[in-house]
């Protein structure tokens, strides 16, 4: 057991030394490590927001909108289908998760059910194969038929939400000019936002969370909204409120736009050249551009409104055609809110409303107090366990505290390696693995003393404590890793950096312990000129 | 050459099986005591698992006016606002519950408390917690306990016997419950971190059991016919010197967590002391009495032999 060979003395020594190296980065400052050579490690522990500082960001986003949205774009599929096919029906509409049509003859109800089919789509990889169909079409009376989304298709419309989301929220987020966010789905509809070192998340939440639809509505030709409300509105129309800049006015407007955002190339601040107030320029594609165009030239002298998130911003008169294709919105603008509305209209529209279910921000001082107090800690800790050893044990003692060393950086290079970041609970779990880490020793110690005084010579009372207390250190340290697993497994953020270190502290307990601590003890050993070698401890 | 300082006696015979009664009748008071609380008081649950939010803040001149605070925040109408005062008198926590009308209602209640609290007070830490997510939390942190608990029972059935297995998650069990009790007696916040401290001191108490197993399952290998209390008490004296100096190192470890930590782990760090207390009491004289009971598997091809009959012999 105490006898090493000398590839064995090496692998150990080139463990330990790597550990060295690859930890070495986290001693020096960013700007230092980046002036070495590239021959020498660069990479450093990536600090969590609890450290650094940042925004941490738990969006949610909506399932029953999406679902809804879904359901309307569907009904109106089905009557573009059926008139496109000549086929009559009555009684159009969604009912529950489904949209529902009657045939008006019975008769056509099979062409009418070949017709719908022609809609369904595959879903999947076409070379690795579909797996289903985002909707189904049933009959469900001689004269009914049904269009239901599949909960396949359901998972592909939120899948591919999820992704246009995370899309547009990085545009937001990187328009705010930060280094470096994450932005990633999470679990089912979820939507993870993390920020760095930008602690101000009023911002961040204007520009994540505004849905920011920008369309141009004609406005009805002769009705008012006061009119419509009495008797009934008009088919095709609806009535928006207004913002505060035209009075709280309530308009009838027809539904459907001449054109919406997705058409919006560009958005960018400004200021009115006469009255300097701020104001938005905007600018659309060549189709948008058309149709703003034609739309402008048919109704000169009528207003049309201008629509932000189902909020009418402003209703001025068409002077003239607008063929360029680009235009302004003037409201009560602040520079702020104008650049914020710009950004959003540039960045495009959510596919739902996302809502924020979780929020977590440290500022950069409290994760700076953090950094200190807890390399204070672990500074104070590792000292106090030291000194304790080296009391109770004496120059095994200081071996120990050798093993707990190496056990730390090698913790710290492996982290590093792994680019897992360093959290506030992962510096506890540092601190409570040099407490625990020479647990390994005690036990070995403990054991070579009982051993000694059990009448053993030196030699084998060290060789007996070593085989011996293996079988127990394992057990005992095994069962904290459990622990461990279980917690990375339940985590959130911070919770999973404690349990990162948390277990590497217990391999690194379980290798520093059998291979440093006895190697070094071997080597005391070796270098004892006597044969009648004293007790050790 | 320094050898060290054996400090601690060997070759004690504390006759800890002879006091298993009172002990683990003082444990069991305990836990009852513990368990009364959990039922009645209850844990005052941290923003992670009831929702709400929370903000730590710091003045950027003068010490924080609580009063002030108290009377500003008070009027928005958010129902209950807690504020605390912390170590330095600048810093002060504010946690504002639940709102009624689901997630958007909390920011909301956020928003209006960051504009109240003004210019001269500085936001160090936000923290918002919506129904949705709370509720996860809560089940999160509830399948986590368990699935450690059976995870750590599992591990020492295949290890050793399944009655070292019960044995030890009764001690087990026995560690967290008055730890809980205690947070619920003191009303200290109970949290994620929280969780994540009952489940290290899950391992490290479970840790302390296993090291006197080992030692109790040598034994029975060794002296055949050693009565099982003798046994029992043999392994555990024999072990108590590294039972104390581990407790001794992880509790300077920890300790200096708790002095010089922020007052984001102030609790972790405190359930942790609490819990290598309390551990390092339960696999000294709760594991083992617990293990008399249920009895041991002696011989591995005999029957079981009961702790109490075999134990008065």
């Amino acid at each position: 057991m105490l006898h090493f060979e000398r590839w064995k003395i090496i692998a150990i020594a080139v463990v330990c030394l790597a550990g060295i190296i690859f930890a070495m980065p986290n001693l020096f400052s960013k700007q230092t490590v980046d002036g070495w050579p590239s021959w020498m490690p660069h990479r450093q522990l990536p600090l969590g927001l609890d450290l650094r500082g940042g925004a941490h960001l738990l969006l949610s986003m909506d399932t029953v909108e999406l679902e809804k949205d879904w359901l309307l774009t569907l009904r109106g599929d089905v009557r573009k289908q059926l008139r496109d096919a000549r086929i009559g029906f009555t009684g159009l509409g969604i009912t529950g998760n489904s949209v529902q049509v009657r045939i008006a003859k019975p008769e056509q109800t099979e062409r009418a059910y070949a017709e719908l089919k022609k809609m369904v789509q595959p879903l999947g990889n076409p070379i690795l194969g579909t797996s289903g169909e985002d909707i189904e079409v049933i009959q469900i009376g001689p004269d009914a038929l049904s269009v239901r989304p599949t909960s396949q298709g359901m998972q592909q419309r939120l899948t591919s939400a999820a992704s246009a989301s995370v899309e547009t929220v990085r545009r937001r987020v990187d328009s705010l000019g930060t280094t470096e966010p994450t932005i990633v789905r999470q679990g089912e509809n979820r939507i993870l936002v993390q920020v760095p070192g930008f602690d101000d998340t009023r911002t961040l939440k204007d520009v994540i969370g505004q849905t920011a639809k920008l369309t141009f509505h004609a406005v009805h030709p002769r009705s008012t909204a006061e009119e419509a409300r009495q008797t009934r509105v008009p088919l095709g129309y609806k009535i928006y409120p207004s913002d505060e800049s035209e009075g709280g006015r309530e308009f009838l407007l027809e539904e459907r736009p001449v054109v919406s955002g997705e058409d919006l190339v560009d958005a960018q601040p400004g200021f009115d050249q006469r009255t300097n107030e701020p104001i938005i320029t905007f600018r659309f594609n060549q189709s948008g551009a058309r149709k703003f165009g034609r739309f402008t030239k048919d109704n000169v002298g009528v207003p049309f409104a201008i629509v932000l998130d189902n909020k009418v911003l402003s209703a001025p008169v068409i002077r003239e055609p607008i063929l360029g294709g680009s235009g302004q919105i003037s409201g009560s603008f602040t520079v702020e809110s104008a650049n914020n509305l710009a950004i959003q209209l540039r960045s495009g529209a959510l596919p739902t409303k996302l809502t924020i279910v979780e929020e977590r921000t440290v500022g950069p001082s409290l994760g700076a107090d953090s950094i200190e107090a807890g390399e204070f800690a672990v500074t104070v800790g590792t000292i106090a366990v030291a000194g304790f050893m080296i009391f109770a044990y004496g120059l095994f003692g200081l071996f120990a505290v050798i093993a707990v060393l190496i056990n730390l950086t090698l913790i710290i290079a492996a982290m590093t390696l792994m680019g897992s970041t360093l959290t506030l609970p992962g510096i506890a779990g540092l601190v409570l693995t040099v407490g625990m880490a020479v647990d390994a020793n005690v036990l070995i110690y403990e054991r070579i003393r009982e051993e000694l005084r059990g009448g053993k010579t030196p030699i084998s009372a060290v060789e007996a404590g070593f085989t011996k207390a293996f079988v127990t250190i394992l057990d005992s340290n095994l069962t904290t890793l459990i622990a461990a697993i279980v917690m990375f497994w339940l985590g959130s953020g911070p919770i999973r950096g404690f349990a990162v270190t948390l277990s590497l502290g217990i391999f690194g307990t379980i290798f520093t312990a059998f291979t440093v601590t006895r190697l070094l003890v071997s080597l005391w050993i070796a270098a004892q000129k006597t044969r009648k070698i004293p007790a050790p401890i | 050459m320094f050898k060290g300082v054996d400090f601690f006696p060997h070759g004690t015979k504390i006759p800890v099986m002879e006091w298993r009664r009172f002990c683990v009748g003082i444990s069991l008071i305990a836990a009852m005591l513990a368990i009364a609380l959990l039922s009645t008081r209850g844990l005052n649950f941290g923003i992670d698992f009831k929702g709400g939010s929370l903000f730590e803040i710091q003045t950027k001149s003068g010490n924080v006016d609580i009063a002030d605070l108290r009377s500003r925040l008070g009027g928005l109408g958010l129902g209950e606002v807690q504020i605390q005062g912390l170590d330095d008198p600048r810093d002060a926590l504010i946690r504002v519950e639940q709102q009624e009308g689901g997630e958007d209602a909390q920011q909301a209640a956020a928003s209006k408390v960051q504009n109240a609290l003004g210019e001269e007070i500085e936001i160090r830490r936000v923290e918002v917690v919506g129904p949705a997510v709370s509720g996860e939390l809560q089940q999160a942190g509830i399948i986590a306990v368990a699935v450690a608990i059976l995870g750590i029972l599992l591990y020492i059935w295949f290890r050793f016997e399944w009655q070292f297995g019960v044995a030890a998650i009764l001690a087990l069990v026995h560690d967290i419950v008055i730890t809980m009790g205690l947070f619920s007696l003191l009303g200290f916040s109970f949290g994620l971190s929280e969780v994540a401290a009952l489940l290290t001191l899950a391992g490290y108490s479970i840790n302390d059991s296993v090291v006197v197993f080992d030692r109790i399952r040598e034994n029975l290998r060794r002296y055949k016919k050693m009565p099982l209390v003798e046994l029992l008490n043999l392994s555990i004296n024999e072990m108590l010197s590294r039972t104390v100096i581990t407790s001794t190192t992880t509790f300077l470890a920890v300790l200096a967590l708790y002095v010089f930590g922020t007052e984001v782990i102030r609790g972790f760090s405190f359930a942790m002391l609490f819990g290598i207390l309390i551990g390092t009491w339960s696999s000294v004289f709760i594991a083992s009495p617990f293990l008399l009971w249920v009895g041991i598997k002696r011989d591995w091809s005999g029957a079981v032999a009961k702790g109490t009959a075999t134990g008065r012999a």
